[in-house]
């Protein structure tokens, strides 16, 4: 119960210092949809860009999620804010679980407002009966995503050079998601006539990888973020 | 300055060098290395047929296959010697050093499997590359095992090293169940696995298996070989780095006795 306190109280403090900075809002949101925009210059075609709608927004929230972590690692970094954190007494595991919490609730904003803009620019269409399938995909994949991020997140605090290492490290674990999502979301949207059942099978591998990620951070944040 | 001389410090003792790392036993596995991988290229080029749908091509397999099959190992044994050495009370750093030159080895031999496989596809699906489940995975692997080494050279102390590492490795080791089911996740165009299938029926010629099976043995005697060697360098590079640093500390040292020595220096003090 203890833990869950804590977890609590950390993803209150980092979602504070995310609000009074307005770092995710001013920045990372409008990155997430220059890239929207970006996609849609590179492309230029409707037809094309109404298909690939699922996938183009899960890449936007890859891309963003990794401008978020690696902001999030030089606040921990700044002022040893992460040693402070550490000999608190606050078990690792209750870190993790707070800040991925924080960040995850970052993401699903994120994810509302990047969905709304495929609708708008891309013409993608959110049927009724594909919306359980689609925010209990987005939900899973964001939770396993927001792990993962944490994860090395906790890693790359107090490195130099993490500008260069993280995407490298972090891209490949979350290439799993990345196809899941993906999936899950052309069902939901019924692009390029996907049925809604079909996306189900995709949920099972986003919770299988979400399931992992939670149980593998909860037990590696200690000893990776403990030098 | 006479009394430098009395500070030498005992780790730059020259009769203390190590030359190589080789020993009776690398020299063993060595040179049996080097007659599997002969009797791989007699049996893989020369006595085993040639397949009846992929032809020449199929000798490309005696390569392949145990390449990836070792790379599997490896990784296998960067995860276990992470987690040996989380585990252990001494925290030793050998685990480490084996680790990180499996998983080098590993990432080499995983080069080798893409790149043969590459050759393969082109001959007999007319194409390099395809989109399909196996080959991406196993791209991924390749990848995640490049971030790996990666994290390796970050720097900071050996301890700091081995830390970070070993939980890379334990994690990044997930990934190797997903590449070998992927075949069987996603129906995909690469060949479904031959020898370790699920229903444990073996489906290939004899002559042919055993060519593939010299191959896994001349593989894995050259990763044994090629680990051996690549921990033991390890061992001799972290001991240069530590030797760099007690040696400045010891001329540090110097440098400020000779300071207060020098008439010079204490004239300006007065």
């Amino acid at each position: 119960m203890m833990r869950w306190r804590h977890a609590l109280m950390i993803a209150r403090k980092d979602m504070l210092v995310e609000w009074r900075s307005r770092i995710a809002t001013n920045q990372v949101l409008p990155f997430a949809l220059v890239t929207m925009v970006l996609f849609a210059f590179a492309l230029d075609s409707e037809s094309v860009l109404q298909r690939v709608a699922p996938g183009l927004v899960w890449l936007a929230v890859m891309l963003s999620m990794l401008v978020l972590v690696q902001r999030a690692a030089s606040l921990e970094t700044e002022d040893h804010a992460l040693d402070a954190l550490r000999i608190s007494g606050v078990d690792p595991a209750s870190v993790f679980w707070g800040k991925s919490m924080a960040l995850a609730a970052q993401l699903v904003v994120l994810e509302v407002v990047l969905v709304a803009a495929a609708v708008i620019f891309y013409r993608a269409e959110v049927p009724v009966g594909g919306i359980v399938l689609l925010v209990t995909s987005m939900l899973t994949a964001t939770a396993g995503i927001a792990f993962v991020g944490t994860l090395y997140g906790g890693l790359a605090a107090g490195i130099s050079g993490r500008e260069t290492l993280l995407p490298l490290l972090v891209l490949p674990v979350v290439a799993p998601v990345l196809i899941g999502a993906t999936r899950a979301l052309e069902s939901a949207l019924g692009t390029a006539g996907a049925v809604t059942s079909e996306g189900w099978p995709w949920m099972g591998l986003l919770a299988v990888f979400t399931v992992t990620y939670g149980v593998a951070g909860s037990l590696a944040y200690g000893p990776l973020t403990d030098d | 300055m006479t009394q430098t001389t009395e500070v030498t410090s005992p780790q730059s003792d020259p009769s203390a060098t190590v030359v190589g790392t080789g020993t009776l036993a690398t020299r063993i596995i060595g040179s049996a290395a080097l007659i599997a991988t002969a009797w791989l290229v007699a049996f893989g080029l020369g006595f085993s047929p040639a397949d009846r749908d992929q032809d020449e091509s199929v000798r490309i397999m005696y390569v392949h296959v145990p390449s990836i099959w070792v790379a599997y190992v490896a990784f296998v044994v960067t995860a276990v010697c992470s987690g040996a050495y989380l585990l252990s009370k001494r925290r030793a750093l050998g685990f480490d050093r084996v680790a990180g030159a499996s998983a080098e080895i590993g990432a080499l031999f995983v080069a080798v499997t893409l790149v043969s496989g590459m050759l393969w596809g082109r001959l007999t699906w007319g194409v390099f590359w395809q989109w399909d489940a196996r080959l991406t995975t196993t791209a991924l692997l390749f990848v995640t095992y490049i971030g790996y080494l990666a994290v390796r050279r970050l720097g900071g102390d050996h301890h700091q090293r081995a830390r970070r590492s070993a939980v890379i490795g334990l994690l990044a080791v997930l990934l190797i169940p997903l590449v070998h089911w992927s075949v069987v996740l996603w129906r995909s165009l690469h060949q479904e696995a031959t020898v370790l299938r699920p229903d444990g029926q073996v489906s290939m010629g004899g002559l042919m298996l055993f060519s593939l099976f010299v191959g896994v043995v001349a593989f894995s005697l050259i990763y044994l070989w090629l680990v051996i060697h690549r921990s033991r360098v390890s061992a001799l590079a972290d001991l240069a780095d530590d030797r760099l640093l007690a040696d400045a500390l010891v001329a540090r040292r110097d440098e400020g006795r000779a300071d207060a020595d020098d008439p010079m220096n204490q004239g300006g003090k007065r």
